[in-house]
């Protein structure tokens, strides 16, 4: 009797009990689910295209715009191409971008580190800031900045002006721009080389106060270099820059960099906004580093300097940078609110205007989707590797 | 005999260490470097506060009914009165606008009992909300049954418009989220691909983009002959946008609950969908809940964003109000009366999630 039970294998459940089978089911009738409805919407897309007349396809990239744009960083005229048209928008979008990431990280660093200030005044109004311009809409902060603040400085000839060489009026903000002459490239090249010399001097005295114990203090050192050469250099080529100021001349400034209000705007609203996110990010990763770290540090006999460099600042990072890339992201994102008060951005040149001349709704927003998936793709790839760089070497 | 021993009595401690002047000692002017800040802070505070309050308040114009009754050069607070009831109803018929008050003060009223603790049948009153409420809210503004006159939702507009569009989206985000999320920790590969793709593609654009695609693409995905509405367009937009961010909160909470719990109810012989039900869902929502407050604070402020299709929110009405001819250069008090309402909005949720989190946190202290 023992033996038949042995003998006996459990009964198998009903193919439709086994989990597998289940599992493999579920997934068929998903991806065709899927299929089907990405099917049903392509052919309803063919019939309406074909309907309405909309020509398909990317042809339309090469045929010429015929309208102007306020503000290209590259060539760009009427006559361009629509592809034109996207690069002038891309670039217009990286620059606001790249503006407000170092705007915004400056300030939301030091608003972080003010809100953790003993002082409590400083504190305080940190605080404020951070709750003021965190829980406001960013788009009611970029028409605040530009309806009521660019659009009512007076006019070019009443310009607020800086000491005479940066103006501020109804066209925008008037900077002096640098004049490179010939012979300028060795400052760069000196620099460089300087820097190449601190990162050598700095080995030699590490390998130095390894083998003899005797340390060298770089930092007088490499100040010394780093701000020398290129002085040095500067001064032997016969101080190749000069300045060429804004000028008014009849109705409007010539010369200088001129900052459209628009840019302006939404650089002012995307950093103070962008900012006490940071700050708030920044005041948590230092927080974070619990204050055994610094006992400990003190305990060693490392001074506040140091242990703030190589104690505190390397853990706080660790927690600072992954959110910190994803507000770089978000700044990136929102910088596309430029539409709404027309800065010639991606989304306002590209899928604004071009998508209302050419009728191509499906190509254009595909393509401003995919630049914008592309760049949070290459920003969360940075912080997977950066993660995995500084992780926790844990036994 | 010696006399017993008699300590002198204490010195007081040194006027500079207590009262008023040890804590401005200590908080203001620890060093020289913190009084130099001191300063500065009380000199920019002195720059900006005092003609901040002349303008809005002591040289302000709060009587009167145009334009013209804004004499004193301060704010004129004129204009937010007269145009109060666009800016929280947009063009809502009047005789119709206690429809609109009834169906915001429905769900408070409700809620109210969900946060007493100890009311009994909080569960069906959750359901109610979550099933019936929105039934009665959607007939209630739209009307066109039992006798109520029909509105158009192009009618729909200022506060009211974007409590609409907060609200249908978070609700419709939360499930869609929750699913999301299950699908992104599922074991079956095809499921999993589906959901990482459709959270990431999501979560890589930006909202204007979608909102673009949803008032001009949606219209050339649907058949001949079905057409949606304006506001359904923005809404759907919304959802599935906000579903990708609630997706990604939720998945926090779910990774946070330990393999025993799974392995608990696996052994008790649940299936998936009680052991999550039961057993996981209860837990992981529970830890994210500020979360997905915070998620909402996003949604709120990010409504603002439907003027770009030409939808009339809060914002867009204040905007719009603001180039009236009979009220031009006001610009500044508009946005002033609006910044104050989404604030006021966004910190009374910010700081209710602070709360909570402070509250929830208790069980996992050891």
């Amino acid at each position: 009797m023992a033996q038949a039970q042995h003998g006996v294998t459990p009964a198998r459940p009903p193919f439709w009990n086994d989990p597998n089978v289940r599992a493999i089911a579920f997934q068929v009738i998903a991806l065709i689910g899927v299929v089907a409805f990405g099917w049903y919407l392509f052919d309803n897309t063919q019939t309406n295209l074909r309907q309405r007349g909309i020509a398909t396809g990317f042809g339309f990239l090469s045929s010429p715009s015929g309208f102007g744009i306020i503000q290209h960083l590259i060539p760009y005229s009427e006559s361009a191409s629509y592809g034109r048209v996207f690069w002038v928008g891309l670039l217009n979008t990286l620059l606001v971008a790249g503006l407000g990431v170092v705007f915004a990280t400056l300030l939301g660093f030091i608003i972080g580190i003010a809100r953790l200030s003993k002082n409590w005044l400083v504190a305080r109004l940190a605080t404020v800031y951070i709750e003021v311009f965190r829980n406001i809409p960013l788009l009611l902060q970029i028409f605040f900045w530009y309806f009521a603040v660019l659009r009512a400085v007076p006019s070019p000839r009443q310009s607020l002006s800086l000491g005479d060489t940066v103006f501020l009026n109804i066209r925008g903000l008037y900077l002096p721009k640098p004049v490179f002459e010939p012979g300028f490239w060795a400052t760069p090249v000196a620099l460089l080389a300087a820097v190449v010399a601190v990162f050598l001097l700095r080995r030699w005295a590490h390998r130095r106060q390894k083998t003899t114990g005797k340390p060298f203090h770089t930092g007088y050192a490499s100040l010394a270099l780093l701000l020398g050469l290129p002085a040095l250099a500067f001064a032997a080529t016969g101080f190749p820059l000069s300045w060429d100021y804004p000028e008014l001349q009849g109705f409007n400034f010539r010369g200088g960099i001129a900052v459209i209000p628009e840019l302006a705007a939404l650089v002012t609203a995307l950093s103070i906004y962008t900012a006490a996110f940071i700050a708030e990010i920044v005041r948590a990763g230092i927080q974070a580093v619990s204050h055994g770290q610094t006992e400990a540090a003190y305990s060693l006999g490392l001074r506040p300097g140091l242990t703030l460099r190589l104690v505190i600042i390397p853990q706080a990072l660790r927690v600072i940078i992954p959110p910190l890339t994803s507000q770089y992201l978000n700044l990136t994102k929102n910088s596309s609110l430029a539409a709404a008060i027309a800065y010639p951005d991606l989304v306002s040149v590209f899928a604004g205007t071009v998508l209302n001349q050419t009728g191509q709704a499906i190509e254009v927003i595909a393509i401003t989707m995919a630049v914008y998936l592309t760049i949070s793709l290459l920003i969360s790839l940075f912080m997977n590797w950066y993660n995995r760089r500084v992780a926790l070497v844990e036994r | 005999m010696t006399e017993p021993h008699k300590p002198l009595p204490d010195l007081p401690p040194p006027v500079a260490t207590v009262g008023v002047l040890g804590w401005l000692r200590r908080h203001l002017f620890s060093s020289p470097l913190n009084a130099a800040l001191t300063l500065l802070a009380l000199y920019m505070l002195y720059l900006i506060i005092p003609p901040v309050i002349e303008w809005a308040f002591l040289k302000a114009d709060w009587q009167g009914a145009s334009r013209d009754d804004c004499v004193s050069g301060g704010a004129c607070w004129v204009f937010i009165r007269i145009r109060l009831d666009q800016f929280l109803y947009g063009f809502y018929p009047e005789a119709e606008r206690w429809r609109v008050n009834a169906a915001l003060l429905l769900p408070v009223l409700v809620a109210i009992p969900l946060f007493i603790s100890g009311f009994p049948r909080k569960l069906w009153l959750g359901a109610l909300l979550l099933l019936v409420y929105p039934v009665i809210a959607f007939y209630l503004l739209t009307g066109g049954v039992l006798g109520l006159p029909a509105v158009e939702t192009s009618q729909w507009g200022g506060l009211m418009l974007t409590l609409v569009i907060s609200g249908v989206g978070m609700t419709a985000a939360l499930p869609l989220g929750i699913l999301l999320a299950l699908g992104r920790r599922s074991q079956m590969p095809v499921i999993r691909a589906l959901c990482v793709t459709f959270i990431e593609f999501w979560r890589g654009v930006p909202l204007i983009t979608v909102l673009f695609m949803s008032s001009v693409m949606l219209p050339l995905f649907l058949p001949e002959g079905v057409n949606f509405d304006k506001l359904l367009r923005a809404l759907i937009g919304v959802a599935l946008f906000e579903s990708a961010y609630m997706a990604e909160v939720v998945r926090g909470g779910l990774q946070a609950i330990p393999k025993g719990q799974y392995e608990a109810a696996m052994a008790l012989g649940l299936g998936y969908w009680r052991m999550t039900g039961l057993v996981i869902l209860p837990q992981a929502l529970k830890l994210v809940i500020p979360g997905i407050v915070n998620t909402f604070i996003a949604l709120f402020k990010d409504t603002t964003l439907v003027i770009i299709i030409g939808l009339f929110d809060l914002l867009a009405i204040v905007q719009n109000a603001a180039t009236d001819p009979n009220w031009l250069g006001l610009a500044i008090e508009g946005y002033v009366f609006a910044a104050l309402v989404f604030w006021l909005f966004c910190f009374t949720m910010s700081r209710y999630s602070q709360a909570l989190e402070q509250r929830l946190h208790t069980g996992h202290k050891r």
